[in-house]
């Protein structure tokens, strides 16, 4: 079936006045109602390309559009689609919680409506800070003003950028349930992380960019299965120094101060190798102690992916 | 017209002077009233009359305009130079607003307090010395116009401005000198020949004029030549803000 796209971007690219091209030919969609994660290590071009779209930044060349509007001719109803939760936390310290959210709500054209921003308080937990100056809220409470922030208008599309920059564990996990259950409402989520767990943890699909060019786009379920390996701990009785002569041909490695073996293999693959592995040990005399199989996480397809692009 | 946008700033804008109101109202009209008491009062009482009103009565516009000039302009440049600063700018940016209505918000609320302090200095001043009004309505399209053009002006240098330094050059080391020798608490006609001349090339010689004009129908310009310098800069401004904020100068890459 296929997905409607709330966000359509084609050959989109950006120079900054340095000459720095900080995204070459980009294509992307963003299907409705799924969580994104846009991958990257630092400087890789996810906050060029999210801010492009937010309109904080000029495009060079390509287009963008919202829900089917233009993001530059059509730039007032594209961006009252969007809503934006930025990486810094950049917020005016003397105003109180619940007329800097307000504030925004204006900004984005929506009349007054306190009794959305009690409830968007309320979701966020932030209902009993209405009244504090941001200057007194801690850092998780202030990125939880900046999602309420953004949140204020009511957009279709969320971006975040970075949301867990800074987060602890705790309030990591409270902050995806925040973004989980905000999809469960019916909005797109688009969030640009160098954590993979994040992505592991939340995205439906994950898009890979490094040096300003989408390297990989694709389901997060199917790029760990077809691009993930499995490994093979085998735990041995008595520690070994080196491999036996008939496993050296073996791609295996000593691991745990001799104490373990590791044997990676394609699982998808017809043969892995496991029957031959197994007796091939059996045959060289070690004694198995424990075996257990672990599939590659995002985080190895990552780097994989990153550094053969860089090379 | 995202007229809830223009509301939302205008607003967040005016609750700002509010929660800042010792240093935004107060501050302005202590210092104006001390002009008041010493050269008006005190020392005024001590100079014979120019151009036909009492000393304390004849710098009365000079320094409205002196706290108007400086108020707008100082406004205005912090009013868009502190999100700029603090990074909250981006919801602006991010926003489905216009570069105009944006000018609209901030603009409007920068030239509502200089009006509302404007107000207030007046009111003040008449406790002190003797006001007259010769002309009301142009005093009040003199006073509007003088709040909107500077405000502005505060706008384009706080776009432009990239630290505190720079925000405060404009007022301090530009504006003031030049209201001071501008005719604020003199005519300049009491100058010799060759200063009066160098005086006609400070353009708040010409809206200090005005201003007084209207309060006691004495100048030492035409009105109109006061009254279209100030429109002139007004347009000025209104191009240069334009095309900062279209062009996203400072703050759009």
């Amino acid at each position: 079936m296929k997905m409607r796209s709330v966000v359509s971007i084609n050959n989109l690219s950006k120079v900054y006045k340095n000459d720095f091209r900080a995204l070459k030919n980009v294509d992307l969609d963003i299907h409705k109602d799924e969580i994104f994660a846009l991958l990257g290590p630092n400087g890789a071009g996810k906050t060029t390309l999210i801010s492009i779209i937010c309109g904080l930044v000029n495009l060079s060349e390509g287009n963008v559009h919202v829900e089917g509007y233009d993001i530059i001719k059509n730039y007032r109803e594209a961006r009252s689609k969007i809503g934006l939760v930025p990486q810094e936390l950049s917020l005016e310290t003397f105003e109180n919680v619940f007329n800097n959210v307000s504030y925004t709500r204006g900004l984005y054209g929506k009349a007054p409506n306190p009794k959305h921003i009690e409830k968007t308080l309320k979701e966020l937990s932030l209902w009993d800070k209405k009244d504090s100056k941001i200057n007194d809220l801690s850092g998780g409470m202030k990125r939880r003003v900046l999602i309420a922030k953004a949140l204020s208008h009511e957009p279709s599309i969320l971006f975040l950028d970075e949301p867990s920059a800074g987060v602890d564990v705790e309030l990591r996990k409270e902050m995806w349930q925040v973004i989980e259950n905000l999809r469960d409402t019916g909005v797109t989520i688009i969030l640009t992380t160098h954590y993979i767990e994040e992505a592991e943890a939340i995205a439906d699909r994950v898009g890979v960019i490094n040096n300003g060019e989408m390297i990989v786009v694709d389901e997060k379920e199917s790029l760990i299965n077809s691009m993930g390996k499995k490994t093979l701990t085998i735990e041995l009785h008595d520690p070994i120094t080196e491999l036996p002569t008939n496993l050296s041909n073996l791609d295996l490695k000593i691991i745990n101060n001799g104490k373990s073996l590791n044997y990676s293999y394609d699982r998808k693959s017809k043969h892995t190798g496991i029957t031959s592995l197994l007796q091939s040990i059996r045959e060289a005399g070690l004694k198995l102690k424990d075996l257990k199989t672990e599939q590659s996480s995002l985080e190895n397809i990552f780097v994989e992916l990153v550094s053969k692009d860089n090379s | 017209m995202n007229y809830y946008a223009v509301r939302a700033i205008y607003l967040h804008e005016m609750h700002r002077m509010w929660r800042t109101i010792f240093q935004s109202i107060m501050s302005p009209v202590i210092s104006t009233s001390l002009y008041f008491i010493v050269f008006g009062s005190v020392i005024g009482a001590m100079i014979p009359q120019v151009d036909g009103v009492s000393y304390g009565s004849f710098i009365v516009p000079g320094l409205l305009m002196l706290t108007l000039l400086t108020q707008s302009v100082s406004n205005s440049a912090f009013g868009i130079f502190f999100p700029k600063y603090s990074g909250s700018i981006y919801e602006v940016l991010a926003a489905p607003i216009s570069s105009f209505e944006i000018i609209v918000g901030f603009v409007g609320a920068s030239a509502t307090k200089s009006l509302i302090v404007g107000v207030i200095i007046l009111v003040t001043a008449s406790f002190f010395v003797e006001l007259s009004i010769q002309y009301p309505l142009l005093m009040i399209f003199l006073l509007v116009l003088t709040c909107l053009t500077f405000s502005l002006f505060g706008f384009l240098i706080g776009l432009l401005s990239n630290n505190f330094e720079q925000l405060q050059v404009v007022p301090l080391i530009i504006i003031t000198p030049l209201v001071f020798l501008g005719g604020s608490l003199y005519t300049i006609e009491m100058l010799p020949d060759f200063w009066q001349k160098v005086s006609y090339f400070n353009p708040v010689v010409y809206l200090i004029n005005g201003m007084r004009y209207s309060f006691y129908g004495v100048s030492d310009i035409n009105i109109w030549i006061s009254v279209i310098s100030l429109v002139s800069f007004l347009v000025i401004c209104i191009f240069g803000v334009a095309i900062v904020i279209t062009k996203g100068y400072n703050i759009k890459s």
